[in-house]
């Protein structure tokens, strides 16, 4: 099993990001965009799929790597992702993007949107400070604005009907999901919330 | 109101039975008395073209947008009234101008212009339109509209207007 485990878990990961993008890249309405509107889109679909890596590197699960080191470069790429998408929205259609970003956008999905794009770039920003505050204190913060980023990706990514496939979308946020779960409870966070984390062992 | 007699079941159910006429599509016919004005609806402006040419038809057709234009309070249809339709379609994107073109109602206040297939953009199969006052000999206050199709594969988008007097 010891020897199994790590197969499986990288086969698992392999799958569940390679197929939902492969599914959107077989999409019909990839026809009826340009391409500025299509590398936005599965710049959203990447940036959606980085999640799934963030928790399971931090914790350790993915063997044979340098995973704090990989995991910031996945939080840098994750932050690229999200320019691109916005920005490429933007391109195609600018007003329908400010309206997004002034929060009043007519669908429900996009204030998530904004939401898990404005906890993205806090989060690597504090990522950017991580030496120069307590580490249980940097972790309650971190751990709050990714759940914020998982949740809100995750609202805005589930209502857009979009390139990408209903079920392997359903398949890949119900696993982003539980991997940020068993990460939280992994790294036992709430530690940092104990008023006195010295008594408290 | 003949009745003075509204109590708060009646409301519920007045409510209930609009939002279900609405969800269904159901169109019920004018009720004089007490037809409310269409409002403004979020991004309805977005990618609009001001001045976007009465056409026979959008690009090559395919899918119908329809509707009707009437007067609030007394539910009057509008004959000659301006309405200009956009959409994201299989021939281009909403702020490209083969997207857009005008239409004016008939003596029965309703307008019907062919267009390619609407598709989902961002996020929603979504049409977008348009009475403006600007266009138009004026009477009535501009009026932008968004709605959703219920769904994606709908070849039809049925749409009402009743606009104010300016």
């Amino acid at each position: 099993m010891s020897k199994l485990r790590p197969v499986l878990i990288w086969a698992t990961l392999v799958l569940a990001i390679s197929v939902p993008i492969i599914v959107a890249a077989n999409s019909a309405q990839l026809a009826w965009r340009e391409p500025v509107y299509i590398v936005a889109g599965f710049a959203g679909i990447i940036g959606l799929a980085l999640l799934l890596l963030q928790p399971l590197l931090i914790i350790g699960v993915l063997p044979g790597i340098r995973r704090r080191k990989v995991h910031r470069w996945v939080g840098a790429g994750l932050v690229v992702a999200v320019v691109v998408h916005v920005a490429g929205l933007w391109i195609v259609s600018p007003p329908d993007v400010i309206d997004v970003l002034l929060f009043r956008s007519p669908t429900p999905f996009a204030v998530w949107g904004a939401v898990a794009m404005w906890a993205v770039f806090a989060a690597a920003a504090l990522a950017l400070v991580r030496g120069r505050i307590r580490l249980r204190l940097w972790r309650l913060a971190h751990t709050l604005l990714t759940t914020m980023i998982v949740v809100g990706t995750i609202i805005h990514a589930w209502r857009i009907e979009g390139a990408m496939g209903t079920i392997s979308k359903s398949l890949l946020c119900a696993l982003i999901l539980m991997a940020m779960v068993w990460a939280i409870g992994k790294m036992r966070v709430w530690r940092g919330l104990l008023v006195n984390p010295y008594r408290a062992r | 109101m003949t009745t003075g007699n509204t109590t708060r079941r009646t409301i519920l159910a007045a409510t209930g039975a609009a939002l279900m006429i609405g969800a269904s599509g159901l169109r019920v016919p004018a009720q004089a008395q007490s037809l409310a004005a269409t409002p403004t609806m979020r991004g309805g402006r977005n990618n609009y073209r001001p001045g976007a040419p009465i056409v026979e038809r959008i690009g090559g057709g395919g899918f119908w947008t329809t509707g009707t234009v009437r007067r609030a309070s007394d539910g009057a249809p509008l004959a000659g009234r301006r309405i200009q339709v956009w959409a994201h379609t299989t021939e281009g994107h909403e702020r490209d101008e083969r997207s857009h073109g005008a239409t004016l109602t008939d003596a029965n206040g309703v307008f019907r212009i062919e267009m390619p297939q609407i598709v989902p953009a961002f996020g929603q199969p979504h049409g977008h339109l348009a009475y403006d006052a600007d266009y138009d000999d004026g009477g009535f206050q501009t009026v932008f509209l968004r709605p959703v199709m219920p769904s994606a594969s709908d070849t039809s988008l049925d749409v009402d207007f009743v606009l104010i007097p300016a």
